[in-house]
């Protein structure tokens, strides 16, 4: 095998309170794509981010030996100068500038300090070639899909000339064909002898192009896999550090009557108006029941949930909602919440909190009629009910008080839930109740989902991982290109059986 | 509380329930929400000392509340407006318009005998509230369902204001106001407990001589607070909440009454309190009432900790949003009437530039410019420290070149010092 380019030397990263690294250990070699995985909150991106120099040499303890060297990054500056380049989950393009003018920020061609035209054209165009990216340099980047930004991320990793190349999720917004173009680029890369650092969840993706294999778990390395030991459920196990099957609680379904109706309901694109982005779909809910959305990525599975949910997304919005047979106006939030419906949104910091106040305030924001008289808040029923809240959804934190800044992504999802929970739904819609939490978190929700659904409230579960639907839900919606393409009660369905009506219906629709 | 919850989360809870905090660790607590008044008391110190004793003179200790009462009323609305999220630029130019306004329908403009009663100073007062709040709640319309960027609407509003007061005025002084008008700057509570005598005037010594009413005031008042104070404690306890020890709840409430009974002294022994401080205690009181308790504050709070959150958790922002811009509107007019009463006449220039007065007072007093934080009192010590040290240079005599220039360094240094605080928490 070729040399070592990179080597991590029992790496401890702490944070007050918290040890998010501890003594990882990581090696990469000369041209090898090299996948961490683990669960969120493993300490993946800490572990990159001490590697780029966004955590400063200094601020954790161990060694990084890159090319032979040690290194002492003190910014990512400095990394980047040594040819590791990052790509973040979030792209980092500037929308409104154009693809060159994107792939040469901060490293401007330059003459004399003003910039050469023709020069930054010219390299962005070879670039654009080397990633396989037929575009013009001038077109801007927000006229360009998800997939092809992110060859433009690449691409400007490139200009910069990359020696290891560190990708966070770069497939986590792509269709499989961008994916396995962008796979296949990193293959390519192989033979030119740049290394990739690829940390990926989708583990098909990571079986089909890595050499090896490092599992991280709780800020632990947990081991290092060569290619012909690679197996998902190899990995799963490592990952988890439990088989698969105590991922969900146990659900004794006590469904009763259809309780929540929706029907015939159709929205077009905010922009574009004759997009129509959900198509005459139908859906119902029983007293009881947890009902789940599988779709890809841009299905309209979130774009349902928020026009029906007081309109906040689309516009041209048809249709019509049945609460217990009674139809119902869900047109603005207040209505639809006065009917008992609540949305957790799958972006709880966009979307979800206010981060900047406490969890009692954020706990009681979407039914302040719930604490007050005449407008006036009574303060102890508020402490009350936050406090009440706060035990049952598990919260971890130091009281009440505490700032949902500052707590982790399940106990931020965990504020979310008491909210709405306080809201006390008839109908409670989840979009990606677990995203970015870690396990034991994740089991928490389930748990607390499962105890909704046993007090009889209709439960709506949107979610991108299809183990988490097939372990969660009493029955499953195929939600494809803004029409159901298939239902099934989750005791027949399995992945195979979503992913062939999504593919069927794509065929359809082609 | 349960015992059968999971032991690592049920514990913190009973923490803050029962567990008394040392006084040392409360103290430290509440250095951060006391610190701010604490500066201002520095302040006042200081230029005691540097003044030879002027600032804390009677006289002078009226004054000083005489001039930045305007500063304060719109300080209110402006505390409001930051939270949310936005800018009032236009609060000076809208002021000066309406004490303007105050002035044509009052003294300018001859009315005929059956528009007469338009005149009268209740009424075109009242006018001039109602014209204010349209002023802003027309701004706030175009901020909160055109989304136009409040920073662009309330400059337009700034110039468009200022144009109209040199309109109406025709570039002239219009005054005096009637007496009645005048009182509202100018005037003092009347004595209906009498004055009280404490050294009577003879031969070598002056005479001392309190404003009876003012007194009884400032004692009922503090008795209320400490009323209000030891209820809330005591709710708090039966409940389970109250953690601050009692030590340090009877050491807050003496030094605040203290402080409290100190300035009541002091005005009662010149003329008594003054009318327009009266206004502004009902108004701070209701204001600190809103922003604490009442949903409405809430929502200001949360809409703008996050807005797009806010919207899905039911709160109509828009709406929200008109009323705060309608608030502010109506704040400056009142605080345009007060200016002009104070003057006793309205000029074109009037108002303009108080609203850089009024932005850093609330900026002073701890909000933030991007929203959801930020308290009434603070504002208001914002708007005394500013205050005092206009009057503090001003007695000492210092240009007024440099008061501006220290001024600025003032607010940078407060804002500096706070965000420096919160990185550090």
């Amino acid at each position: 095998m070729a040399d070592t380019i990179l080597e991590m030397r029992s790496i401890t990263k702490t944070f007050p309170g918290v040890k998010a690294l501890e003594n990882v250990n990581l090696d990469v070699r000369a041209g090898e794509i090299h996948a961490i995985v683990g669960e969120n909150g493993a300490g993946k991106s800490t572990l990159m981010k001490v590697l780029s120099g966004v955590y400063p040499y200094g601020s954790y303890d161990g060694q990084i030996v890159y090319q032979g060297k040690e290194c002492q990054f003190k910014s990512i500056r400095d990394s980047e100068h040594q040819g590791i380049v990052i790509i973040h989950q979030e792209l980092a393009l500037v929308p409104l500038l154009s693809i060159a003018e994107n792939i040469y920020l901060g490293n401007e061609q330059t003459r004399a300090g003003i910039i050469d035209w023709e020069e930054t054209r010219a390299g962005a165009s070879q670039l654009l070639k080397k990633v396989g990216l037929s575009e013009d340099p001038d077109t801007l980047i927000t006229n360009i899909g998800v997939g092809k930004q992110q060859l433009v991320e690449i691409a400007k990793a490139l200009s910069k000339e990359v020696k290891l190349l560190i990708l966070d999720e770069p497939t986590a917004s792509l269709s499989e064909k961008d994916s396995d173009a962008l796979l296949n680029l990193l293959i390519g890369f192989k033979q030119q002898g740049i290394s990739s650092i690829l940390i990926s969840h989708k583990l098909n993706e990571i079986s089909k192009v890595a050499d090896r294999i490092t599992v991280i778990r709780d800020g632990h390395t947990i081991e290092t896999l060569n290619k012909n030991e690679i197996s998902e459920d190899r990995i799963i196990t490592s990952m988890v550090g439990r088989s698969l099957e105590d991922r969900y609680p146990p659900r004794q379904p006590a469904i009763g009557e259809t309780v929540f109706e929706v029907k015939n309901w159709s929205v077009f694109h905010p922009q574009h108006r004759d997009r129509q982005v959900i198509k005459n779909l139908d859906l119902t809910i029983r007293k009881g029941e947890v009902v789940g959305i599988a779709g890809l990525m841009g299905s309209g599975r979130t774009e349902f949930a928020m026009s029906l949910f007081g309109k906040s997304y689309g516009q041209r919005i048809s249709g019509e909602v049945f609460l217990h047979g009674k139809k119902i106006d869900t047109s603005t939030v207040q209505k639809a919440v006065s009917h008992g419906i609540a949305y957790a949104t799958e972006d709880r910091k966009t979307y979800g909190l206010n981060l900047i106040d406490h969890i009692k305030h954020n706990t009681t924001i979407a039914n302040l009629l719930g604490v007050s008289r005449w407008g006036v808040i009574d303060d102890l029923a508020e402490l009350d009910a936050a406090n009440d809240y706060r035990k049952k959804t598990n919260i971890r934190s130091s009281s009440v008080y505490q700032t949902t800044g500052n707590l982790s992504g399940g106990n931020q999802q965990k504020v979310v839930l008491s909210k709405w929970l306080f809201a006390n739904p008839e109908v409670l819609i989840l979009d990606e109740p677990t995203r970015g939490i870690d396990v034991g978190a994740k089991y928490e929700i389930y748990t607390i989902i499962n105890q909704l659904a046993a007090q009889g409230k209709a439960i709506l579960v949107i979610s991108s991982e299809m183990p988490e639907l097939l372990g969660i839900t009493d029955r499953i919606y195929v939600v494809n290109e803004g029409r159901v393409v298939g239902e099934m009660p989750t005791a027949e369905a399995s992945q195979e059986k979503i992913m062939r009506a999504i593919v069927r219906a794509e065929g359809k629709a082609s | 509380m349960s015992t059968e919850t999971a032991p690592q989360t049920a514990a913190p809870v009973e923490a803050a329930r029962n567990q008394p905090l040392s006084i040392w660790g409360a103290l430290q607590s509440n250095i951060r929400d006391y610190g701010l008044l604490l500066v201002l008391i520095l302040i006042m110190l200081f230029f005691q000392a540097v003044t030879d004793g002027v600032l804390f003179k009677p006289l002078n200790l009226t004054n000083i509340i005489l001039q930045n009462s305007y500063i304060i009323v719109m300080a209110l609305g402006m505390l409001l407006v930051i939270v949310a999220g936005h800018i009032d630029l236009s609060v000076g130019s809208v002021a000066g318009f309406i004490g303007a306004l105050a002035a044509m329908l009052m003294v300018g403009w001859k009315f005929p005998p059956e528009l007469a009663f338009l005149a009268n100073p209740i009424i075109a007062g009242l006018i001039c509230l109602v014209v204010g709040a349209l002023i802003g709640g027309l701004q706030g319309y175009l901020i909160a369902y055109y989304r136009i960027p409040a920073f662009i609407v309330t400059l337009a509003g700034m110039l468009i204001f200022k144009g109209l007061s040199l309109a109406i005025l025709a570039g002239k002084s219009v005054g005096p106001f009637p007496a009645e008008f005048q009182l509202l700057s100018a005037g003092f509570i009347p004595d209906f407990v009498g004055p009280i005598t404490l050294v009577p005037a003879s031969e070598g010594v002056q005479p001392l001589v309190l404003h009876g009413a003012t007194i009884v005031i400032g004692i009922v008042g503090v008795l209320a607070m400490l009323a209000l104070a030891l209820r809330g404690r005591s709710r708090r306890i039966a409940r389970g909440y109250e953690n601050e020890p009692f030590a340090l709840f009877v050491i807050k409430n003496v030094v605040i009454s203290a402080i409290v009974l100190f300035f009541t002294y002091m005005l009662a022994s010149y003329k008594g309190l003054p009318n327009v401080l009266v206004v502004m205690g009902l108004l701070i009181g209701l204001f600190v009432f809103l922003t604490k308790r009442l949903t409405f504050g809430r929502r200001i709070y949360a809409m703008g900790g996050n807005l797009k959150a806010a919207a899905l958790s039911g709160i109509k922002t828009e709406r929200l949003t008109f009323y705060i811009f309608a608030i502010m509107g109506a704040l400056a007019a009142l605080a345009g009437m007060i200016y002009a009463a104070r003057l006793n006449s309205a000029t074109p220039k009037a108002g303009q530039g108080l609203e850089l007065d009024v932005i850093a007072a609330v900026f002073i007093g701890g909000a933030s410019a991007l929203g959801g934080v930020g308290q009434v009192a603070g504002a208001v010590i914002g708007a005394f420290i500013m205050g005092v040290m206009n009057n503090g240079m001003s007695i000492m005599g210092i240009n007024i070149d440099l008061q501006q220039m220290i001024k600025g360094v003032v607010l940078l240094a407060a804002v500096f010092f706070d965000l420096y605080n919160k990185n550090k928490a």
